[in-house]
């Protein structure tokens, strides 16, 4: 009895020190890609970098920031009101099933898969160049399958008793949804709307043949209608990840590898802004819900 | 003779194969408190939820039966909204809604189109006021409710479900999660709010039942064992059961 005892403490003892050692290394793991990639940036600095010419990765960086909030606008109320309805509406059968069932495979379908099906459906079929629009849509179909998922479980993770006290003042389902449960579920949609931004921060194969490698933009023409207006949707659009990888595969440029380095840089501090920004947003909106 | 406010005609309710309540009938009068008792799953909330509809959240329900309410039957082709806001309910565990204590009032009556700042004011303000809870609150309206005490919460339910102007409200163990001192606030409550509404109260607390209601049913395996005024229920049953669990036998 006494040794047992004895044997379960140091059994939970040995638990904690290998969990801490886990989770240790992953965090030593981060810190050194994070570092490394920071560090090469920095030294890689030069004058200039961020200029809209050529030798600059202005564009890119626009780019980037355009192309992913596009993709946010056309995927974030797709997924969401996708994730209300399983959530709410779906009744359990084999309808459902089944919509699970193409929610998950799309969600495991290789990007460039979901490149060249955008590029079939977007470039080919509608006879267009590749253009920036054309991969916020590839990109948004890799993101639906997260947010949806994610909306999904945040909506029903609010407590039922919410629910009921609003149904039973007389509310309608849909107040309901939009004035309680939205509201409560919104801190998990938001880390859901962050881990889809991340993907179209750093994806590179859906945009090879839907956005393009290239950008050709004329600073001097602001009309967002004209092709060649930075500002323009339909005009072909390199991002910053795949600047990237073409800098570093098929660059003629004599100093590529250093651009293509500091981009790295510049992408890992976006994202990271783009995180810490919509987490304090989330934790805002949390504050003023539970009236801390 | 008083004025009936729900009458329910042999209900049967099924949560898929099982029969949660069996033939139910039972009269329950306007202005007047009533309370179900019975011990744990034999169906007194269940039968609660049916009263607004509650139970149209779970898909397996089916029931047979009529519960009439002012003439129609509200299991036929009623409006279930405008049922909820003549049936208001106040649940078990406090659930102010995570908003500021004027927002968790207005919702309901805001939800009915109600707009009209002035008229939200004063409805929050008689809510509030008719649930005892102003004078603690006047103060702080802006602030989250999730900020209250466990007994000024439930309270504030109450509130919540007086600003709708309901006929009927629904108390389903509304101080099983409340201290000795918040229970007594909200039996008092009870007693000032039954010249107002009907009000129907589900509680464990055979004490309770006995010191606020005017008529005490007594369920048992989903049947109504035993349904009278309340002091011929506790000092002179006609049920043996009824006698058993009332003198702590078993439940």
């Amino acid at each position: 009895m006494k040794s047992e005892h004895k044997n379960a403490i140091v059994a939970d003892k040995i638990a904690t020190v290998i969990l801490y050692c886990i989770a240790g290394f992953f965090l030593l793991l981060l810190a050194g890609f994070t570092a490394y990639i920071i560090v090469k940036g920095i030294m890689a600095y030069q004058p200039g970098i961020f200029s809209f010419e050529r030798t600059g990765i202005g564009v890119e960086l626009f780019n980037t920031v355009y192309l992913v909030l596009i993709s946010l606008i056309i995927s974030v109320p797709i997924g969401v009101g996708a994730g209300i309805y399983m959530a709410e509406y779906a009744k359990a059968g084999k309808v459902t099933n089944y919509l699970r069932i193409c929610i998950e495979t799309l969600s495991s379908l290789p990007s460039i898969v979901i490149g060249l099906f955008g590029y079939l459906v977007f470039i080919y079929m509608t006879g267009s160049k590749y253009n920036l629009f054309a991969g916020a849509l590839a990109v948004s179909i890799l993101s639906l399958p997260l947010l949806t998922t994610v909306t999904e479980d945040a909506i029903r993770a609010v407590p039922s008793i919410y629910k009921e006290g609003s149904l039973a003042v007389g509310a309608t389902h849909w107040q309901t949804i939009v004035q309680i449960c939205l509201p409560v579920a919104t801190p998990r949609i938001i880390t859901g709307v962050i881990l889809a931004a991340g993907r179209g921060f750093g994806e590179a194969a859906a945009l090879l043949y839907t956005a393009g490698m290239s950008s050709n933009v004329n600073l001097n023409i602001w009309n967002p209608f004209d092709p060649m207006s930075l500002l323009c949707p339909f005009r072909p659009g390199d991002t910053l990840a795949l600047h990237i990888w073409a800098l570093k595969t098929e660059s003629m440029t004599p100093n590529a590898d250093q651009i293509a380095n500091f981009s790295a840089a510049v992408l890992l501090v976006l994202i990271f802004a783009f995180s810490l920004g919509s987490r304090l947003l989330g934790a805002r909106l949390d504050r003023k819900m539970s009236g801390k | 003779m008083d004025k009936i406010k729900f009458d329910t005609k042999s209900l049967d309710l099924f949560y898929g194969d099982f029969q949660a309540l069996k033939s139910i009938n039972i009269k329950i009068c306007e202005n007047e408190v009533t309370a179900f008792i019975g011990p744990s799953g034999c169906g007194k909330s269940t039968f609660l939820r049916c009263l607004n509809r509650m139970n149209d959240l779970i898909d397996s329900v089916k029931m047979k039966g009529e519960i009439i309410f002012d003439d129609k039957d509200i299991n036929g082709d009623i409006d279930v909204i405008n049922l909820r806001t003549r049936v208001g309910m106040v649940f078990q565990k406090p659930n102010p809604f995570p908003m500021s204590i004027y927002e968790n009032i207005a919702y309901g009556p805001k939800c009915q189109g109600l707009k009209d700042k002035t008229q939200l004011d004063t409805l929050v303000k008689e809510s509030l006021t008719k649930a005892a809870l102003w004078e603690e609150v006047k103060d702080r309206l802006n602030k989250s409710a999730l900020g209250l005490s466990g007994g000024q919460q439930q309270r504030l339910c109450i509130a919540r479900t007086i600003a709708m102007n309901p006929e009927v409200i629904l108390m389903d163990e509304p101080t099983s999660a409340l201290d000795p001192i918040a229970t007594a606030k909200i039996e008092d409550l009870m007693s000032s709010l039954k010249k107002d509404y009907t009000i129907i109260i589900v509680t464990h607390s055979m004490q309770q039942a006995g010191r606020i209601s005017d008529k005490t049913a007594f369920f048992l395996m989903g049947e109504i064992v035993e349904f009278d005024e309340t002091p011929k229920i506790f000092t002179n049953p006609n049920d043996k059961r009824t006698e058993d669990y009332i003198t702590g036998r078993f439940g």
